[in-house]
């Protein structure tokens, strides 16, 4: 006898009278979402935690197919000028907000200008600047939001001027951060929009509740212009950061996608649950970085060194055990536009051995063996995954004449030692904001001077710089031919990894446990699973 | 912390008790309770076993196989193997989980006699000038105890880790600082009762400065209560510690701890058993033992059981 | 009475502000800070960040800031979670810390008291010794390994309860947060009520009660429960906190929407305004419960007088 059952059918009543407005069918999916959402408001969502329950809710100009490749959302059609600066999209005439009212032009320009405007302080502002004007308006350089570049046309005609041509334009317009916003709706309650009172939707779900530390949930949107072929009526966003717990739920059979599970339980998946562990490369590279600022690590040799020694095929198949891949090259295999041989450096397909045997030369000629070793502190942020590297890699390293300190902080503390450069070796990742490789190669671009003299180096935390590789990436930003920007682009490549600028140890892959009864998910390279290509069978 | 032991309120009772007996019968009170110890089996018992771990935890890694920081790329999550000499098997990374134990055990019980020392020593210091001086002296720092008894620790003990980073050493100083407040009332009700004796009048009379009279006559009479407080200290210390490693804010690479060592077996209780039943066999036999010995010197203690 | 309740709320306050000034200066003497991410942020970007909050001010004045609206009963906005304010998220909270407390503490009490007086009277027999380990179980376990392993076995195994999460009203989400929060609580109440009533049942009057022909259950009830409590009841305001602040881990492992997970989340996060909130808001529910408890215990004990 199943007490739950029991429960659960007295429960029944009033649990799904309070939880389920129409149908006594409707068809609620359960998603595990990691981590409390820190808001529901594209502009100032920061991670797929928020990106999950608002590309939902919100759609942009464009949207992703069930691939993760853009197509078109909103809009119905677009131009492009013959330089390649200027966009012209025209909406869809079905398109209208959760409360009838009609998606407008200027929806799209109320967005970017509150996504850039210095008050709202969004974290990815930024990622809007290769939109002309906009980068100025953000930092305080011109207080007139006219002088960003988009544009009204009519209410169903949108302009956009991009400062260089932008191949991957069209698939950062999927990102949350572009999204539009309904602009009575933010006139009338300023930042309390996103609320779960206030906030519109103009996609297929919209957001009914958010609980912080349990759960975000959605239903269907009867006014998305394609609800008729939106097969689940209810979404549950799950909160729990304990990944354990969470696959427990999931055998529970609470929750219906999972997405992640503890690498140590990948064995247990196969199993038990074959073909439900869903593991696939996406766009993002785990490295590690080496402050070059300070000897010894400014020295090319010593990082060539630390790059040989780590043996990157035990890390993916032994350590995580969920097989993935060893990285040598800084831009992933597989990324758009970016045609070409991927990066290999001389010595990649020596056997590790050799490897070992000349990265302990190296060092030794530079005075540094197992007896007299060089001392590191290796930085990373609080994790049962960052810190099975960072003790396979200490140990690696051991062997030729490396003594490794491990510490490990809360994640705001370790990007903060990173940011400050207060730190020898440290942990970092990228998840590619768009497809492209200019989003890659720009992490290793010299920083920018500031007005009280000190340099800003943002993502670039080992302070790599090479005048060439930062000349090469300007050329490639205004190059209007494909193959030719994508040539500069691997020059670049190739400088910063011969100088071993940061020391990319694999490729990333996307962890889902995805139940049986769920169809419409597939791998993709983004890693973005809308809910409105799913279906769940009973 | 964790309050396992409802240490407080014993320690208050033996608190009571020794102020209403004037010194030297406190002072046997405390004989008579340890020597009643040694007469209840399951205490001894229990005392010796934890001996044993304290000892196989200290000098055993000298003898073991394997180093507990070595990594052994050819036995990566592996069953108990005893042909290369992995007894417990090895943990994710290849490290042999019994010198991992080893060295687990022997975290725990530095970082519980660490903070039990840092508590005594604040105890007493701060129950002896309260009980020596009196009067509204004694009434503020003993009203202050009592508030204190009315914070929520846990919330401090996470904000003082947030700080000191991952030192153990630094951060078990902070709970043991956080910890005194019994300590101080034990000693205040055994210093009041000592002052009235007539040596401590004597020493006065002749013209002894306050500090010495505390240092020398004082003090040296607490070692009965600072052996009570101490057993029912260290499991407390140690279950906390074990809390705060399952947050995530253990201690750091490649040292381990046995909250440390446990909190990653949980995870994987059913695939890699032997990850968390070897560490939690151990966490649970020194505290059941811990534990035991805390129940009987609290018999010990209570006259009424003679 | 009243007059030493006001008392005693005057004399907590300065002490509970100290410990909230405290905290909110060593909560800036930690490293890293609320906007520090996986992505570095551009500085004009983390400029209007920290500007939004105040945060560019120096500490002092942040500091006077935060009292300022604290006497106004602002607690602020929450740094991390941005669409709420601290309020607002503690207002969510705390209706279900409360709930799973004190239904923790009201089960584990009253068990753990019926315990306690089973084991004395049937003091070194089976029914004492199965007690002893059982509560020794509940008192050397670590109660996140507990939580997991009920998970496991209760919820995956035999799915008797639901393995984790909350529904507002919902019973069977409660059980297994509850039996793991009431474990450690309900071991240190049975231990103590076994003492004290082995105490108490070896007294004279009892003695004398038994003699005078009083009925066994009799002499039980009326004289014996009622004096070996005390010692209980000196306990449950401590017992209480460790409750309340102990449900840290079981809302973390079963995502339960308390407010020992935000506490948790928001000290790893930086979340100051957060953290302060939360400090505050414990501290003013055991100022209150202690206050309870004095009450009751002087209730109880003819003996103790409030002046």
């Amino acid at each position: 006898m199943k007490i739950k059952q029991i429960f659960g059918a007295a429960l029944g009543a009033s649990t799904i009278a309070l939880m389920m407005s129409s149908t006594a069918m409707a068809v609620t999916l359960n998603l595990h979402n990691g981590g409390d959402p820190r808001t529901l408001d594209p502009a100032k969502q920061s991670g797929n935690w928020e990106d999950r329950p608002i590309s939902d809710c919100i759609e942009g100009l464009m949207t992703i197919d069930v691939k993760g490749e853009p197509i078109l959302g909103q809009a119905k059609s677009y131009d492009v000028s013959e330089d390649g600066l200027t966009y012209t999209f025209h909406l869809r005439d079905d398109i209208v907000w959760s409360d009838g009212t009609p998606v407008t032009a200027q929806d799209f320009v109320t967005g970017l200008e509150r996504l850039v405007n210095p008050k709202t302080a969004a974290e990815y502002a930024y990622l809007a600047g290769f939109i002309a004007g906009a980068n100025d308006y953000n930092s305080g350089a011109s207080t007139d939001p006219s002088t960003i570049g988009i544009k009204a046309v009519d209410d169903k005609t949108v302009q956009y001027t991009l400062l260089s041509p932008t191949p991957y334009f069209l698939g950062a317009l999927t990102h949350p951060s572009l999204y539009p916003v309904p602009t009575a709706d933010v006139q009338a309650n300023g930042e309390d929009w996103a609320s779960t009172t206030h906030i519109l939707c103009n996609a297929a779900f919209k957001i009914t509740e958010w609980v912080p530390g349990s759960y975000v949930r959605s239903v269907k949107n009867d006014k998305y212009y394609d609800a008729a072929n939106v097969k689940i009526d209810e979404v549950f966003y799950h909160v729990l950061e304990d990944n354990a717990a969470a696959l427990n739920r999931y055998r529970a059979g609470e929750f219906d996608l999972l997405s992640d599970f503890p690498t140590d339980q990948y064995q247990l998946l196969q199993d038990q649950y074959p073909g439900e562990a869903h593991v696939s490369p996406i766009l993002a590279v785990y490295y590690y970085v080496l402050n070059q600022e300070k000897p010894p690590l400014d020295d090319v040799e010593i990082r060539k060194a630390l790059s040989m020694a780590i043996e990157r095929d035990v890390i993916g198949r032994d350590i995580l055990g969920t097989g993935d891949l060893p990285a040598y090259s800084w831009v992933p295999p597989g990324t758009a536009s970016y045609e070409g041989e991927t990066y290999k450096n001389d010595w990649q397909d020596l056997p590790y051995e050799e490897k070992v045997k000349q990265a302990a030369a190296i060092m030794a000629s530079k005075g540094y063996t197992p007896a007299n070793p060089l001392s590191l502190q290796l930085r990373y942020n609080t994790n049962d995954n960052h810190r099975r590297i960072a003790v396979a890699i200490g140990a690696m390293w051991e062997a030729i004449g490396v003594k490794v300190d491990l510490f490990n902080a809360e994640t705001g503390v370790h990007y903060d030692a990173l940011d400050a450069g207060d730190y020898q070796v440290g942990r970092a990742g990228w998840i590619m904001d768009y497809n492209d490789a200019s989003n890659m190669l720009d992490l290793l671009r010299t920083g920018t001077k500031q007005a009280d003299g000190k340099i800003a180096w943002g993502n670039n935390y080992g302070r790599y710089s090479n005048p060439e590789y930062d000349s090469l990436l300007d050329q490639a930003a205004k190059e209007l031919d494909l193959v030719k920007r994508a040539g500069l682009m691997h020059q670049a490549e190739k400088i910063a990894m011969d100088e071993y600028g940061a020391i990319p140890i694999y490729d990333y892959v996307s962890k889902w446990v995805v139940s049986p009864k769920i169809s419409g998910f597939e791998d993709n390279a983004v890693d973005r699973h809308f809910v409105r290509y799913m279906s769940k069978a009973e | 912390m964790a309050g396992i032991t409802a240490k407080d309120v014993v320690l208050t009772r033996y608190a009571d008790t020794l102020q209403k007996l004037d010194a030297p019968k406190g002072r046997s009170l405390t004989q008579d309770a340890l020597r009643r110890l040694m007469r209840n089996r399951a205490a001894v018992i229990s005392i010796a076993i934890v001996v044993l771990i304290v000892l196989i935890a200290f000098i055993g890694p000298y003898f073991a196989p394997w180093e507990y920081s070595k990594v052994d790329w050819t036995a990566i999550r592996k069953p108990p193997d005893f042909s290369k000499a992995h007894y417990f098997g090895t943990d994710a990374n290849g490290r042999d989980l019994l010198a991992r134990c080893l060295q687990g055990t022997q975290m725990s019980l530095i970082v519980a006699a660490v903070a039990t020392i840092v508590s005594v020593v604040i105890g007493t210091f701060y129950g002896a000038i309260s009980g020596y001086f009196g009067g509204r002296i004694d009434a503020v720092m003993m009203r202050f105890v009592d508030i204190m008894y009315a914070m929520p620790y846990v919330l401090f003990v996470i904000i003082l880790v947030v700080i000191f980073g991952r030192s153990p050493v630094l951060l078990f100083v902070g709970i043991g600082a956080l910890e005194w407040l019994t300590m101080a009332r034990i000693v205040r009700g055994q210093t009041l009762s000592l002052k009235e004796r007539e040596f401590i009048e004597a020493a006065r009379a002749g013209g002894a400065k306050s500090q010495t009279i505390i240092g020398r006559h004082i003090v040296p009479n607490l070692t009965g209560p600072v052996v009570i407080y101490a057993t029912l200290t260290v499991p407390e210390i140690i279950i906390t510690e074990s809390f705060l490693s399952y947050l995530g804010l253990g201690v750091q690479e490649p040292q381990t701890s046995l909250g440390t060592l446990i909190s990653a077996g949980a995870q994987v209780a059913e695939s890699q058993t032997w990850l968390l039943a070897f560490p939690a066999v151990i966490l649970v036999t020194l505290l059941l033992c811990l534990t035991y010995i805390g129940d009987g010197l609290r018999d010990a203690l209570d006259p009424k059981d003679r | 009475m009243l007059n030493y309740a006001l008392k005693r709320v005057l004399s907590m306050l300065p002490v509970a502000f100290i410990a909230v000034t405290a905290c909110f200066f060593v909560m800036r003497l930690a490293p890293g800070g609320p906007f520090d991410r996986e992505r570095a942020l551009p500085a004009e970007i983390k400029a209007n960040l920290l500007a939004a909050y105040n945060m560019d001010q120096p500490l002092p004045v942040q500091y006077l800031l935060y009292v300022w609206r604290l006497l106004h009963g602002d607690l602020g906005p929450s740094m991390v979670v941005k669409t709420y304010s601290v309020s607002e998220l503690l207002g969510l909270g705390l209706p279900f810390t409360l709930t799973l407390g004190f239904s923790a503490f009201i089960i584990a009490t009253t068990m753990g008291i019926l315990a306690g007086v089973l084991a004395a009277l049937y003091q070194n027999k089976w029914p004492d010794y199965v007690l002893v380990l059982v509560v020794m179980v509940g008192v050397v376990v670590p109660n996140f390994l507990t939580a997991h392993i009920l998970q496991l076995v209760f919820g995956v195994y035999l799915d008797w309860f639901p393995a984790g999460g909350y529904f507002p009203g919902s019973i069977p989400h409660l059980v297994m947060p509850i039996t793991v929060l009431s474990l450690a609580h309900l071991a240190r109440v049975s231990r103590l009520m076994r003492g004290s009533m082995i105490e108490v049942l070896g007294t004279n009057y009892i003695r004398t009660a038994k003699a005078k022909g009083i009925g066994a259950r009799l002499v039980l009830i009326r004289h014996a429960i009622k004096p070996a409590l005390l010692p209980v009841v000196s306990y449950l305001g401590p017992g209480l906190s460790y409750l309340l602040t102990g449900s840290l881990v079981v809302e973390q492992v079963f995502g339960l929407p308390g407010i020992g997970k935000y506490f948790i989340q928001a000290a790893l996060n930086r979340d100051y305004g957060l953290v302060l909130g939360t400090v505050i808001l414990y501290m003013v529910i055991i100022l209150v419960l202690n206050l309870i408890v004095d009450l009751l215990y002087a209730w109880l004990d003819p003996k103790v007088k409030y002046s």
